[in-house]
């Protein structure tokens, strides 16, 4: 089997000693994952908040705004299909930028958690 | 005309029903092999539940899009935008929007903190036995429901295509299916699963691109014309109103009810992909958090596409098969997709019915993919959750938690052909949109409480589940989809007081409502502890398996 990574270490016993529950809550109360957390969250749910009021959005038109939904633009393409392929690029474009904060933004500073953590233990 | 037509379609899939059935059996063959193969390597727990966690990122959105991608998309939504046009696109958009809930707040955080089930994360800092009774619960019925529609879906397809109306024939179909998905679980486990998941995806996308390219070809890649043409030919294009085919409404915008029950199907769809057992334990088979989000990236791309060629497919099938044709060939549309293939290599010449033959077997192999993920979701939760932890308390081995899952696997499979062959007439779509509702109403409330929520309990928990879990059911039970309308599963009695065929737009609110009432009205403190064990973990990794 094809794998990009070396294949990890089987779960079993023999995996790395876990913290213990202080250490977590430790490290829970420290300024370093506290600024992880708002990281995380400040972006993820607005996002998350804003595609789905965007999705209700054209759920609500295609159901109450059947005119202007209907309005033709070009040829036999009308608003209603140029909206329900705008929502296929949003998602496009929200699943690349969640990608791209979380590579630049969590990933590193989840990385300097885990490795003091794991170092600690 | 359209009997004719008909005619014409049907002795064409009886003429190359051998073709139908070699290509058939060459997926089965093909990946029974690939079962064989997956069984040797599994050897723990890890490997059943979790194939080893060894796949990369592609290799798993691969897999998730054929875990996903089940029948109900490929025939249904074709068979809905033939014949309801711009409405049946809209389940398009709900089923692919569904996955940015998975990527955003879902998959890192599961893959971080669980290790083989759905109830890992839900049991997490709660009662251990009382939840992961509720999570397994919540699981083998969310799979069960889909495991019929598709088991049902089988055997509606597999009369039409190959001619085989008799009931013992369309048991001995859903017999066979059956029995395929309990070899492919209980030998390849979740390493055999996700392979044949994968050829599913590849030839599934093949299939679909091949017969997107020739329509567009036909029109000259107009795509313009193409809806000019599905829309002078669909029913009310007849009617001398072909406009209305292409906007919302035909469907959905009858009544204010039709469109209350559109704005709860909306709802189900979006916030029930990132609640579905079979969906989540895919997110175990990578090794990171960070794997996991490649994979739900590559899914996003692989559905997006497949979704945007289902536009192809159905206002095709509009355009060159007709709704008269569709609808004498099966009234919900179910078959559009393959007639569709049957028309653009010619009713009469060898093409169109090697094409058929093909978009068939593709069907086929959708549907087995399909239910294998859906067994392997329901038996792992079954062994881990209930047996493990529940039965034996944490003190089963490995050996003995695998040993569970097998049997589990049978015993699930034997349940899913009876019901499967009792279910074999019923209108089935109501079950795909139930389980969708209730994968929302009674496990995602629980998992973003459980994630997000310090102040989560047990009690909350176990109301957010048991009160999704009851509410969506026994609203579906007393809803247009049971009883008291033409297309119910009961035609002939009529207990139905609920408007809506689709609970969400009740229940799901409820389950929320219910997990923070839960956990404000009881003196059990929350363990904070292990609210912090999760909340570090979910967020960093440490300690992952």
């Amino acid at each position: 089997m094809t794998t990009e990574a070396p294949p990890p270490e089987r779960d079993t016993q023999t995996s790395t000693a876990q913290p213990t529950t202080e250490s977590f809550v430790q490290v829970q109360q420290s300024t370093e994952f506290g600024e992880l957390r708002r990281t995380y969250r400040s972006f993820a749910f607005p996002l998350t908040i804003a595609f789905i009021a965007w999705y209700l959005l054209y759920v609500l038109l295609s159901n109450y705004a059947g005119g202007f939904m209907g309005t033709k633009l070009f040829g036999n393409i009308n608003v209603a299909l140029v909206f329900g392929l705008a929502q296929f690029l949003t998602t496009f474009l929200i699943a690349w930028f969640y990608s791209r904060h979380a590579a630049a933004k969590l990933d590193p500073k989840a990385e300097a958690i885990k490795s003091r953590m794991e170092a600690d233990a | 005309m359209s009997p004719v037509l008909h005619l014409a379609a049907s002795n064409a899939t009886t003429e190359h029903r051998p073709l139908i059935i070699t290509l058939f059996a060459a997926f089965v063959v093909g990946t029974l092999f690939i079962t064989v193969w997956a069984g040797r390597q599994t050897k723990d727990a890890a490997d059943f539940y979790a194939g080893g966690r060894q796949f990369t990122g592609f290799q798993n959105g691969l897999a998730i899009s054929g875990d996903y991608m089940s029948a109900a998309s490929f025939l249904g939504i074709a068979g809905a935008i033939a014949l309801f046009g711009y409405d049946g696109f809209l389940y398009s958009i709900g089923f692919l929007v569904a996955w940015l809930v998975a990527l955003l707040l879902v998959a890192e955080p599961l893959r971080n903190s669980g290790r083989y089930t759905m109830g890992d994360v839900l049991a997490y800092r709660m009662r251990q036995r009382p939840v992961r009774t509720a999570a397994g619960v919540s699981t083998i019925v969310v799979s069960i429901f889909y495991l019929l529609a598709q088991m049902a879906g089988a055997g509606i397809l597999v009369s039409l295509l190959l001619g085989i109306t008799s009931d013992g024939g369309k048991i001995a179909i859903v017999a066979l299916v059956g029995l395929l998905m309990i070899v492919y679980v209980t030998i390849g486990g979740m390493k055999g699963t996700t392979w044949v998941q994968m050829v599913k995806a590849v030839l599934l996308i093949a299939g679909t691109l091949l017969i997107t390219f020739l329509v567009l070809w036909k029109f000259n890649f107009n795509i313009s014309d193409l809806l000019g043409e599905a829309a002078k030919n669909s029913e009310v294009g007849q009617k001398g109103n072909p406009d209305a085919f292409l906007e919302p409404g035909l469907k959905y915008g009858v009544d204010g009810m039709t469109k209350l029950d559109f704005i709860s199907l909306g709802i189900a769809l979006v916030l029930g992909t990132a609640g579905l057992p079979h969906i989540l334990i895919r997110f175990y088979t990578v090794p990171t958090a960070k794997a996991a989000r490649k994979s739900v990236n590559w899914a996003i791309g692989i559905i997006g596409a497949f979704y945007l060629m289902t536009i192809a497919l159905g206002f095709g099938a509009a355009a060159l098969v007709g709704p008269a044709e569709i609808k004498a060939s099966n009234p919900a549309g179910n078959t559009a997709a393959p007639l569709l293939a049957l028309h653009i290599g010619g009713v009469d010449s060898a093409w169109g019915a090697i094409l058929l033959a093909v978009i068939s077997a593709v069907a086929f192999a959708t549907i087995l993919a399909v239910v294998a993920g859906l067994t392997l979701a329901s038996s792992s939760s079954f062994a881990h959750d209930i047996y493990a932890n529940v039965i034996r308390r944490g003190q089963a081995t490995e050996k003995e938690e695998v040993r569970a899952a097998r049997w589990a696997t049978v015993f699930i499979g034997i349940v899913s052909i009876a019901l499967g062959a009792l279910a074999r007439d019923l209108n089935v779509a109501g079950l795909v949109a139930l389980a969708f509702a209730v994968a929302a109403s009674a496990n995602l409330p629980t998992i973003l409480y459980s994630l997000f929520w310090k102040r989560f309990t047990t009690q909350g928990a176990l109301w957010s589940i048991y009160g999704g879990l009851a509410s969506s059911v026994f609203l579906v039970l007393f809803s247009p989809v049971v009883s008291g309308s033409p297309s119910a599963m009961f035609p002939s009695v009529d207990f139905a007081w609920f408007p809506l065929s689709n609970p969400g737009l009740i229940s799901i609110p409820l389950g929320f409502l219910l997990g923070w009432l839960g956990s404000i009205l009881t003196k059990e403190k929350p363990d904070e502890g292990k609210y912090a064990e999760l909340e570090v973990k979910s967020l960093t990794g440490i300690g992952a398996h």
